[in-house]
């Protein structure tokens, strides 16, 4: 480690990173180039992000993206959570273990049969397809991961922590909200946070479920980029990456500040200790 | 083996605390000189004119009526009977796994006998969900709520309770007190060290003062002046609010200290239920014998029983006489049961008409400071302790290592056991 970088691994991750990062980067220097083309660079300018906004097109095709992506990822964190906690908190109830694997079928489940299954369920049942059957679609997959999330916290989670609390008088619903929920409540999140994400880059379940005056971001940019790649979709994909960018760092600077805070409190908790030993 | 020292050492204070008449509080220090009076005489102190276990009349407040408990094949607790009566001070000693903690989880309402039943104040509360119970529960692994303050864990049982705010806060304040956390009010549990974690729990437990207090190992993590401090504290609290208390612990000094009477369990079963004292100069089998203090167990036959007077021929020591009324047959299979504390050892071999004499070689010496246990090796092999008290610091001849010893021990000492 301390023996200084040599050339091999500074080689390896320059080639790494430029791998991850170089296509992305392309991607934001060409969403403020002057001309049309994609390849060829002519200056620097913000138009095709003012075009952008004048494009009801792309516009309505992310507002739609993010309705469905807020929806859904909310429904999707409830029934999630629900899943979970039944899966870890109720033992072994019959059929747990068929329960669990349904569960976990759509993690692994290939998203064309997903979306194909899902319509054609919609064409049987009649249901007329439109924002509420992409809302539902992206329920059905994305609560899986939820609930994974959510379960790998609650086994962490002492259960007598809840049984403390009924001890004192505490009803069960009661319990579940002020002590449950606030203890996961950090994996709750991060359970939506995945959930939107899923949902707001999802192309294929979309395409398959989706219905006239519903069509999402994804889908809007891969109709277009058929015709031809243009400066607006490198300026729509790099507003995307700022708002992932901006949303994982203010993440994880949370997380870090609270784990500095935690680190003092212990120091602190140390320090206060030490008098009454004496 | 110095337990018996410790717990007289540590009931003192205590007593004071209770109020006991003081004449009473002076026997216990005086056991020891009794070893040689009759039987009708008092087994150790009383702590409180306090028995109702032996009033047959008298109502246990809790009762544990044939309970089993199994898990699956496993069977956690088997057909038990037990009786605690109100304001009890009531402990359960036992090996890890032999269901102290699922005894307590049953009556807090967290498991449910798969046989049997629980009355509490005679009624039954095996359909009153843990959360109407009037019974309050400190948990093995303290189970604090971790976004809480130390000040909110404690007032939450008493915010469920709808109490107003101001008697919230004072009640907080005073059990704060209790467990000398004043400073620590506004820590999270995850900036407590340990044993404070474990203040907070016994903290918010008692915040409530509910009829009966659980307690699963209260003390376990604390240093010994805090463990003793915290012990009177809870009998004091306990007399004072006049609450019954159902304790699990796995320190005996602690259950002889602060119990009016301890269970002793093993594999789901109890093998005795008595006073602290009678536990310890009476116990009823070999297991109970060995888990409360130091013994020795010395095998042998009966050849006589008769008149209050057992004979047991043993291979150590030949014939030994103890004073007991015992019902059992001529060649069955006994131990002698004799504390290291009510044997007499020396260098002179005693007076002719001594009870109970043995002699041996001196095999090893502890010495502890306040007393030296010498392990004597018999004859036969077997090692018996004897425990002295080091009243003086020059000996002119002091016992020393392959020493041939001599031991003695009063027919009133011992007991005999036949399990
Ligand atoms: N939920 C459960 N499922 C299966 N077995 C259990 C369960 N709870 C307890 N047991 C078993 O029942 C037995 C008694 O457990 P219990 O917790 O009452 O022991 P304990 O006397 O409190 O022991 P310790 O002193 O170690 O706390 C143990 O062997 C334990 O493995
Ligand atoms: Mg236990």
């Amino acid at each position: 480690m301390n023996r200084g970088a040599s050339w091999f691994n500074v080689t390896s991750v320059v080639l790494g990173f430029a791998f991850l990062y170089l296509p992305i980067l392309i991607l934001i220097i060409f969403s403020f180039n002057e001309s049309r083309l994609v390849t060829v660079w002519a200056g620097f300018s913000t138009k095709w992000y003012v075009e952008l906004f004048r494009n009801e097109g792309l516009m309505n095709a992310a507002w739609v993206t993010a309705r469905v992506a807020f929806v859904s990822a909310s429904i999707a964190t409830v029934l999630g959570t629900l899943a979970a906690i039944a899966l870890v908190r109720f033992g072994r109830f019959h059929g747990r273990t068929l329960f669990s694997g349904m569960v976990y079928a759509p993690l692994v489940m290939p998203e064309v049969i997903t979306g194909l299954s899902l319509l054609l369920l919609f064409v049987a049942i009649n249901f007329d397809r439109g924002f509420w059957t992409v809302v539902i679609a992206h329920i059905t997959f994305s609560m899986c991961f939820v609930a994974v999330v959510v379960q790998s916290r609650l086994v962490t989670f002492d259960a007598s922590v809840e049984e403390a609390a009924m001890d004192l008088g505490c009803p069960p619903a009661k319990t579940f909200f002020i002590i449950t929920l606030p203890i996961i409540l950090p994996a709750v999140i991060s359970g939506w946070m995945l959930a939107f994400t899923l949902s707001l880059d999802d192309l294929v379940i979309a395409s398959f479920t989706t219905g006239p005056g519903a069509t999402t971001l994804p889908m809007k940019i891969y109709s277009q980029v058929r015709l031809g790649v243009t400066p607006e979709i490198n300026a729509v994909c790099t507003i995307l990456i700022a708002l992932v960018t901006i949303g994982v760092v203010s993440a994880s600077l949370v997380t870090k500040r609270q784990e500095v805070e935690r680190k003092r409190a212990e120091a602190a908790a140390v320090r206060a200790d030490e008098p009454e030993l004496a | 083996m110095a337990t018996k020292g410790t717990a007289a050492k540590k009931a003192a204070p205590r007593k004071a605390a209770a109020k006991a008449a003081p004449q009473k509080t002076a026997a216990r220090a005086k056991a020891k000189p009794e070893i040689s009076a009759e039987k009708s005489k008092m087994v150790g102190s009383v702590r409180r004119s306090f028995a109702p276990w032996t009033d047959p009349d008298a109502k246990p407040f809790i009762l544990y009526e044939n309970i089993t408990k199994r898990f699956g094949d496993f069977t956690a607790v088997d057909d038990l009977t037990l009786g605690i009566y109100e304001r009890e001070f009531f402990s359960l000693l036992g090996g890890s796994g032999c269901g102290k903690t699922t005894l307590l989880r049953m009556l807090a309402g967290f498991e449910t006998p798969t046989e049997g039943r629980i009355l509490l104040d005679g009624q039954d509360i095996s359909k009153i969900p843990p959360y109407k119970r009037p019974v309050n529960m400190m948990f093995q692994s303290y189970a604090l709520f971790p976004h809480m303050t130390v000040a909110d864990n404690i007032a939450f049982g008493l915010k469920q309770d709808k109490m107003p705010k101001g008697e919230i806060a004072d009640r907080v304040d005073e059990m704060l007190k209790l467990v000398k956390l004043e400073q620590f009010k506004s820590r999270k549990p995850h900036m407590l060290s340990g044993g404070q974690r474990q203040r907070v729990a016994l903290a918010r437990s008692i915040a409530k003062r509910p009829k009966v207090l659980l307690l699963d190992e209260p003390l376990g993590a604390l240093d010994k002046k805090l463990r003793e401090q915290t012990q009177f504290e809870l009998i004091d609290l306990q007399q004072q609010l006049g609450l019954t208390f159902q304790i699990v612990t796995h320190d005996q000094e602690e259950a002889m200290t602060v119990s009016d009477r301890i269970a002793v369990m093993n594999q789901g079963k109890i093998i005795q239920v008595s006073t602290p004292a009678e536990m310890y100069e009476y116990p009823n089998s070999r297991f109970v014998a060995d888990f409360i203090g130091d013994i020795n167990l010395i095998e042998g036959t009966i050849s006589s029983v008769s008149g209050g007077k057992v004979t047991v021929e043993t291979a150590d020591a030949g014939k030994l006489v103890v004073n007991q009324d015992l019902k059992a047959d001529k060649g069955q299979t006994a131990w002698i049961a004799i504390r290291p504390e009510k044997v007499s050892i020396g260098l002179k071999k005693p007076a002719a008409r001594t009870a109970n004499v043995m002699s041996g070689e001196v095999w090893d010496i502890g010495y502890l400071g306040d007393v030296s246990t010498y392990h004597v090796k018999m004859p036969a092999g077997g090692i018996v302790k004897a425990l002295q008290t080091n009243a003086t610091r020059l000996v002119e001849r002091p016992i020393t290592w392959e020493d041939q010893a001599w031991l003695s021990f009063s027919p009133d000492g011992a007991v005999v056991l036949l399990s």
